[in-house]
């Protein structure tokens, strides 16, 4: 038989005993949109993990940190590469160096300092950390409560939200009690901040007009001169007014990068105070030019796939470089592993089905005895009615995999409102944890195709092998 | 696919034996007994005949039918229609057969309850992958013959027994198959529409020259249509006879024959 006029038996067969056949069918959607739920969940928390991670910015980012210091991320690398004291400092010229290197997008450097903020005459102290302008497209940024910096150098500021909440003078209780960014931002727009630092002065010029002119001596030229710290540089207390221009929902807890801080300047601003940096003690030995040296730079790559290219060329040059690479490595591990056994609950409702499959059309046999007598009387092959009962069950699986899917995303959306109500009752902001990709909806739809077809397999060798003189001995 | 076409021919030329069965057994084993339900019959059907199987309930007339229909496989002996021994043919190749050789009626129509008249009748046409457009025009002809055309889209509930034989008749005769079949084809009708049926089974023989036969109970009726009868008992042949009041009746020959 043609495979048109089986698809027109077939479903005219299902027709003929409609409620028996739609109660199949609505056990093999209740399989599989219980597969789906379930997949979609695991697909769905994944995609909120990764979201998490990609709220750190740092999945193009790749964090470069010269040798000699002493924040090594891994021992072995250590021992192998160059010996701290021997590596290169991470200065101008290195960054311009690696800002080359292909598949780079800029590198910039990490400015972070802890300092005091006054705010409406009250002391508050936190880090403060610069911003590149390229952090404006960054997903960490996107969601910035006011605007972002109006240029490069201007004296304005970013606050984290926890920072402005605590300008305002709201606790908050442990994550519990989250105000929302909105309601922060608006009483803070506009107002200044005055930033209190320490700024670090080449010794021999005058700090506020030749900032730029190069230190009398360093290391080399006078190595057994004065006391050492007045040989370099000298510290300057200075303050800086910085007006408030945005508020960002940002987990200051999230990871490395320059998210980790509670203010935000503009890079180019930062740069220019001069400010004194944790790092500088250390460096206080030889890093006398007011050539900066940073502690760390940040590496924007193109696409997370040249991560690891990127990484391997900077260690190349000799410095320590990180990613989250081998962080979300594992963690997809582990969303693998959980799809898995989420999958594996969600087929045993269809595993139900399948037995519902086998039970109806074992019945339809029994029922149709007579008819599969007489086509086989009028000719039928044994392949013929074979092909009839695989076809018929073939078409209850592709519809109950369709009306699942459907059925699974409907479970999938109102659980995901039931669960934002929770969380808003609960004062968590909503998440989307709750995804039904189209490979999803392709996949179940033909495995439940073919779990029916299997289903099919024993009552459609039953029906072929029927006897025709029994089948139609019987009125 | 239909058969290859022949040219209709009459009663009158039949050298060629159609069915032959020799020492056809078949028996059923029924918990301890066995049952012999065709035992030991030799008889030669020649082409374009029409035969009477008769016998009482029992006799192994339905069970000669079905070991020829190709439906059941002998026990022993064959049984040999248009040279193909039936017994050493494969599940697959028997089906062919059955599609493409036999047509048959029975006592209780066996239309499919779910399908149209003109669904049923094409549906061996389904089985031999004909077009969609020839097996309309074929179903629509078909049932044109037996008088159904407008009946075509009713279900075989709606209608009478004498038009649900009518339309198996139909069927049967869709893929012009060369052995018409008939298991007690006017059974469950009465008289006057059992009579129709039997002229058109008559016509087919003798305007198509298919090979008819036919498993009655009935010996009147038997007499009246065919040319030879052939008595069965406990599964053994105890006569043949040609029937003189319809063998030597002259045939009604129509132009579409080509007869002389």
């Amino acid at each position: 038989m043609k495979l048109p006029d089986l698809t027109e038996l077939a479903l005219r067969n299902l027709r003929e005993s409609v409620l028996r056949n739609s109660l199949t069918t609505i056990g093999i959607s209740v399989g599989v949109a219980s597969l789906v739920a379930m997949l979609s969940l695991g697909i769905g928390l994944q995609q909120l993990a990764s979201r998490r991670l990609m709220k750190s910015g740092l999945f193009d980012t790749v964090v470069v940190t010269s040798r000699r210091d002493l924040r090594n991320f891994n021992r072995e690398e250590e021992r192998n590469g160059p010996a701290p004291g021997e590596s290169r400092i991470l200065d101008e010229p290195t960054r311009r160096e690696i800002e080359h290197l292909p598949n780079v997008l800029e590198a910039y450097p990490d400015i972070r300092f802890i300092t005091e903020l006054r705010y409406e005459d009250k002391p508050h102290l936190t880090t403060v950390a610069a911003l590149p302008p390229s952090a404006r497209s960054n997903d960490a940024f996107e969601t910035v409560q006011g605007q972002f910096f109006s240029s490069e150098l201007a004296p304005e500021a970013i606050l984290q939200k926890a920072f402005a909440e605590e300008l305002l003078g709201k606790t908050p209780k442990a994550g519990v009690d989250e105000t929302s960014v909105a309601e922060l931002t608006a009483p803070l727009l506009g107002k200044e901040l005055t930033m209190r630092y320490a700024q670090r002065e080449a010794a021999s010029t005058a700090p506020a007009q030749s900032g730029n002119e190069k230190s009398a001596n360093d290391n080399s030229a006078a190595p057994a001169d004065q006391s050492l710290a007045g040989a370099a540089y000298s510290v300057v207390s200075r303050e800086q007014k910085l007006k408030i221009v945005g508020v960002a929902d940002l987990d200051p807890e999230s990871m490395r990068g320059p998210t980790r801080a509670r203010v935000f300047l503009p890079l180019k601003l930062a740069e220019s105070l001069h400010v004194m940096q944790p790092t500088d003690l250390r460096e206080i030995s030889r890093a006398a030019s007011d050539q900066p040296v940073y502690s760390s730079v940040s590496v924007r790559v193109k696409s997370p796939g040249q991560i690891q290219t990127v990484e391997d060329a900077v260690k190349k040059m000799g410095f320590n470089a990180f990613s989250i690479l081998d962080a979300s490595k594992s963690i997809q591990q582990f969303f693998k592993v959980l799809d898995v056994f989420l999958g594996i609950f969600g087929s045993l409702a269809l595993a139900v089905a399948f037995i519902g499959i086998v039970n109806t059309l074992v019945m339809a046999i029994l029922e149709r005895r007579r008819e599969i007598g007489i086509m086989k009387a009028i000719g039928a092959s044994d392949g013929d009615v074979k092909r009839l009962f695989f076809a018929e069950a073939g078409a209850m699986g592709i519809l109950g995999g369709i009306v699942g899917v459907a059925l699974g995303w409907a479970i999938g959306q109102v659980i995901n409102l039931g669960t934002n109500i929770y969380l808003k009752s609960q004062s968590f902001p909503p998440e989307h944890f709750w995804s039904v990709p189209w490979w999803l909806v392709a996949f179940a739809v033909v495995f439940s195709f073919f779990v029916s077809l299997a289903a099919g397999l024993y009552p459609a060798g039953r029906a072929a092998r029927l006897d025709p003189v029994q089948a139609l001995r019987y009125e | 696919m239909s058969t290859t076409a022949r040219p209709p021919r009459s009663a009158s030329v039949n050298s060629v034996s159609a069915i032959r069965a020799e020492q056809l057994c078949r028996h059923y084993r029924m918990g301890e007994t066995l049952i012999r339900a065709v035992d030991g019959v030799t008889l030669t059907v020649r082409a374009g005949e029409f035969v009477a199987l008769l016998g009482s309930s029992g006799s192994g007339k339905s069970s000669v039918l079905n070991l020829i229909a190709g439906l059941d496989r002998p026990t022993s002996g064959s049984v040999i229609v248009h040279d193909r021994d039936l017994a050493k043919l494969s599940r697959e190749e028997l089906a062919k057969y059955r599609l493409h050789t036999v047509g048959m009626v029975f006592q209780s129509f066996n239309l499919i309850a779910s399908m149209t008249l003109a669904e049923n009748v094409e549906l061996p046409m389904r089985f031999a992958e004909v077009d969609r457009e020839k097996r309309d025009y074929l179903a629509r002809e078909a049932l044109e013959r037996v008088g159904l055309q407008a009946r075509m889209n009713h279900r075989p509930s709606e209608l009478s027994g004498g038009e649900q034989q009518r339309a198996a008749l139909a069927r049967a005769l869709i893929n012009r198959p060369q052995l018409l079949l008939a298991d007690e084809p006017t059974g469950n009708l009465d008289s006057h529409t059992g009579t129709e049926i039997m002229n058109m089974v008559r016509e087919f023989n003798q305007q198509l020259g298919m090979t008819v036969a036919m498993v009655t109970h009935e010996r009147a009726l038997a007499e009246r249509y065919a040319q030879r009868l052939i008595f069965l008992a406990d599964g053994k042949l105890i006569g043949d006879e040609s029937n003189p009041a319809v063998a030597d009746k002259p045939e009604p020959v129509r132009a579409e024959g080509g007869q002389p």
